[in-house]
């Protein structure tokens, strides 16, 4: 067994640089790796690119190091409810590109799976598709254009999983897989945080989301305040 | 005229048994309220989700499942979870039987535009491009008049694009429309109380009417 196991956040982190290209899980805040959100602002590193679905919300999430001012540009298909992120972006001060989701995740598995492009219909016709190749294709029986997209190049991937083991396989819980497998496949350097880490061995293999090869560091998170964005419940029958 | 609630229940009509459907923000994630007694249909939610369910009871809310609208939820039996690329596989591929979405903009050709205001609102595509770029059936839930009394059933879209050529039918607070091939709104029911002149009026893109409008019934 190779242990991808390190000691904490601090170490996990440790050769991000100014300027990197970062991938960070989630969806909204659901699933972000917490802990190494809360690094990268005491760390300072500035410049970065960051890939995520989201920017989360002003105080929470990504949220923060737009806050701080430690985003150059942010690839992300939805703003959302992150008002310091639209003002940031319409101001100019922040550099955003905007892509569709299933294209954002398509371009992270597209990276983990070996492969330069993908072609996908989203975006055909729109602003999305400017100065993009596309292509005609016939494919389940109907001719159709494809719009060419590369796979994402990212220094480090960033996310977070429910369990994990010292070999580094990784297992999610619920929606907070969302991007993250998908992410943990595509960085050139993959750093796991995890609820609870497990010896090799506890885990199931066959339940594994993410083999341990893709994930190149992992450690077990400090604390998980596991916030909810919208709140919404039913009377008690 | 129809509120938010009518236009859910009007579009819950369109849902037939056996259908897997994804529901947009907005008054497209009413329709799940409105869906009649006996029709079996599974909802999918982009973010991961087959068989979501309702809202969970108070007290049970789990931080790890929501919606595309970030919103917790439950799932029902027989759910699946998955992550976004296989999410937007089966979208691609066709398996999701029905898109139901909202529109800031729709054109007499089918385009639709929900994204962006230059300059002023940008909340991103989100889902909606890809969705738009593959469903099959396309029914656009949306106001038809915006609060400076502009129809935003338009000729030519005047926003960015998310799709083209891609909505089948539209559901508005005053009638029911169908995309039709060659390009234009033909009026299909006429919301309760709103006449034909009414809606005329508040179709900027080339109206089709033929026929007796019948009032629809929800």
């Amino acid at each position: 067994m190779i242990s991808r196991v390190v000691k904490n956040v601090e170490e996990a982190l440790r050769d991000v640089k100014d300027g990197n290209t970062l991938m960070v899980g989630g969806f909204g805040l659901c699933g972000i790796p917490e802990n190494c959100i809360a690094e990268l602002v005491k760390k300072g590193v500035k410049n970065l690119t960051c890939i995520s679905n989201n920017a989360g919300v002003d105080d929470f999430g990504l949220g923060l190091l737009l806050q701080t001012k430690q985003i150059k540009k942010m690839i992300s298909s939805y703003v959302g409810e992150n008002d310091e992120f639209e003002r940031q972006m319409l101001s100019g001060e922040l550099e955003v590109e905007l892509v569709p989701q299933g294209t954002l995740a398509t371009r992270c598995m597209a990276a983990g799976y070996g492969m330069p492009v993908i072609f996908t219909p989203a975006g055909v016709g729109t602003e999305v598709a400017i100065g993009k190749e596309t292509r005609k294709f016939t494919f389940n029986g109907e001719e159709k254009e494809y719009l060419m997209e590369k796979a994402f190049e990212a220094d480090f991937a960033i996310v977070k999983a429910w369990k994990g083991d010292t070999a580094g396989n990784l297992i999610y819980n619920s929606t907070a897989r969302n991007f993250n497998p998908l992410m943990a496949m595509a960085g050139r350097i993959t750093i796991a945080e995890v609820e609870e880490l497990v010896p090799a061995g506890e885990l199931d293999p066959d339940h594994i989301h993410t083999p341990g090869i893709y994930v190149h560091r992992i450690f077990q998170g400090e604390k998980y305040e596991k916030r909810i964005e919208q709140r919404t419940v039913r009377k008690k029958q | 005229m129809l509120d938010k609630n009518g236009i859910a229940k009007r579009i819950a009509m369109e849902v037939k048994d056996g259908m897997f459907v994804n529901l947009g923000i907005g008054i497209p994630t009413l329709v799940a309220n409105y869906i009649p007694e006996g029709i079996n249909v599974v909802l999918q939610s982009e973010n991961g989700i087959l068989g979501m369910g309702p809202f969970p009871e108070e007290g049970k809310e789990d931080a790890d499942l929501i919606n595309a609208g970030k919103q917790t939820i439950t799932l029902l039996k027989g759910s699946s979870i998955f992550d976004s690329a296989m999410s937007f596989g089966m979208i691609r591929s066709q398996k999701v039987n029905l898109t139901i979405l909202g529109a800031m903009e729709v054109s007499e050709n089918g385009d639709i535009a929900n994204w962006k205001i230059p300059g002023k609102m940008v909340k991103g595509m989100g889902g909606a491009m890809d969705l738009v770029a593959s469903a099959k059936n396309i029914i656009v839930a949306m106001q038809q008049v915006n609060k400076a009394g502009q129809s935003k059933l338009l000729s030519k879209c005047d926003l960015p694009l998310t799709g083209v050529r891609c909505v089948k039918k539209i559901v508005t607070e005053l009638g029911v429309y169908e995309i039709v091939a060659g390009g234009g709104f033909k009026l299909l029911e006429r919301a309760p109380g709103i006449s034909v002149d009414e809606i005329k009026n508040a179709t900027a893109g080339k109206l089709i009417v033929e026929g007796d409008i019948k009032e629809m019934s929800v």
